[in-house]
């Protein structure tokens, strides 16, 4: 069966996310726009995935928990717990690699965490999107030994990505696939750096804005809705 | 300016050492690998706080005299090691950029 996934999208946990993305409104998108797979993905923090998670299940959706962390290099990649308690510990271990910017609301936006109802429970003082004091390779690892799913973001992109940050993947960097953005097609990514083939790529929204869910996805093939389905799906990606 | 008395008088830390005998007439300062991929000219010596392997693998392929990385930035083991086997001259100093480019500047620019 195949399944619409977009695989990249920020909340209002995300100081860029805008303040309309509240989990029950993401859902809300989602389901009309047909997605069956969605990741929660805000800047180096966890702490409304797991809500989200919640809301979505009394919606037939299935939600991939994780973040969207800048790593040393300034390179972001997504990575995906596959359950609540590695969720839990991979949120302390990013907590513990914060390097501590006091964010100011009015010129980067709120950090919220919510509850189901879009109740605020707390707001995150620490500047999310700064890059956390971690290497690429090294998130990489911690991501496999929490037994998760890692995929470098949009590594079409000028800014923040594998392309623009490091030129070459690393060759020791592992991955589930890489992610390009909805722009790479246009600007002739896969011409220009044509050492990024042969891969397996997906291709997600990075949706700040409600309007933007699902405005690209990736079709996973797949048995029934899990995260190891997830995980195989991707391997069996088309490479390109 | 032969690279050796860049080094002597900038008083810069060598991490890796290989040809020191290069006259160096210019540099550039960037962070993004892929800026630095597309625009260094080859013989530049190039100034940034990145630490990852790949900048070593710039280097080389791009031939750059040697890179200078500052804030007194360590480089990842596997850079260093990467250097060593490519014959990149990794350099490091406890000064900022601005600091650090204005007194290459001064030395390198003052030649021509």
């Amino acid at each position: 069966m195949k399944f619409k996934a977009d695989l990249h999208i920020h909340s209002v946990l995300s100081p860029c996310g805008d303040l309309e993305m509240s989990p029950s409104a993401i859902i809300k998108e989602a389901k009309s726009k047909g997605l069956n797979i969605i990741g929660i993905s805000d800047h180096n923090s966890t702490r409304n995935a797991l809500v989200t998670k919640k809301i979505a299940e009394k919606n037939n959706i299935f939600v991939l928990c994780g973040a969207e962390v800048t790593t040393k290099e300034e390179v972001h990649c997504l990575c995906f717990m596959p359950d609540e308690n590695s969720l839990l510990e991979f949120q302390k271990f990013l907590d513990s690699k914060y390097v501590f910017f006091q964010n100011d609301p009015n010129k980067f936006g709120y950090q919220l965490v919510v509850d189901e109802d879009e109740n605020i429970i707390d707001e995150v003082d620490t500047l999310l999107i700064n890059a956390i004091d971690y290497s690429i390779e090294d998130l990489q690892k911690k991501v496999y030994e929490l037994n998760g799913i890692f995929i470098p973001a949009h590594v079409d992109r000028p800014r923040f990505s594998l392309s623009s940050q490091l030129v070459f993947i690393p060759d020791n960097l592992k991955y589930d696939a890489l992610e390009l953005s909805k722009y790479a097609e246009q600007t002739g990514f896969l011409q220009n750096f044509p050492w990024f083939s042969p891969n397996r790529f997906i291709m997600s929204s990075d949706a700040h804005f409600i309007p933007d869910i699902g405005s690209v996805y990736t079709e996973l093939e797949m048995k029934s809705l899990s995260f190891e389905g997830v995980r195989l799906a991707l391997q069996n990606l088309k490479i390109r | 300016m032969l690279l050796k008395d860049i080094i002597e008088k900038l008083e810069l830390k060598v991490l890796n050492l290989a040809n020191q005998d290069i006259d160096v007439k210019d540099a550039y300062a960037s962070d993004l690998l892929s800026d630095v991929m597309g625009k260094a000219k080859t013989g530049q010596i190039w100034v940034t706080l990145q630490t990852h392997k790949n900048v070593s693998a710039i280097c080389s392929l791009k031939d750059l005299a040697a890179v200078i990385i500052i804030g007194n930035g360590k480089p990842d083991d596997d850079m260093l090691e990467h250097a060593k086997l490519e014959d990149v001259c990794v350099l490091s100093t406890a000064e900022s950029c601005f600091d650090i480019c204005g007194k290459l500047y001064g030395l390198i620019k003052s030649e021509v």
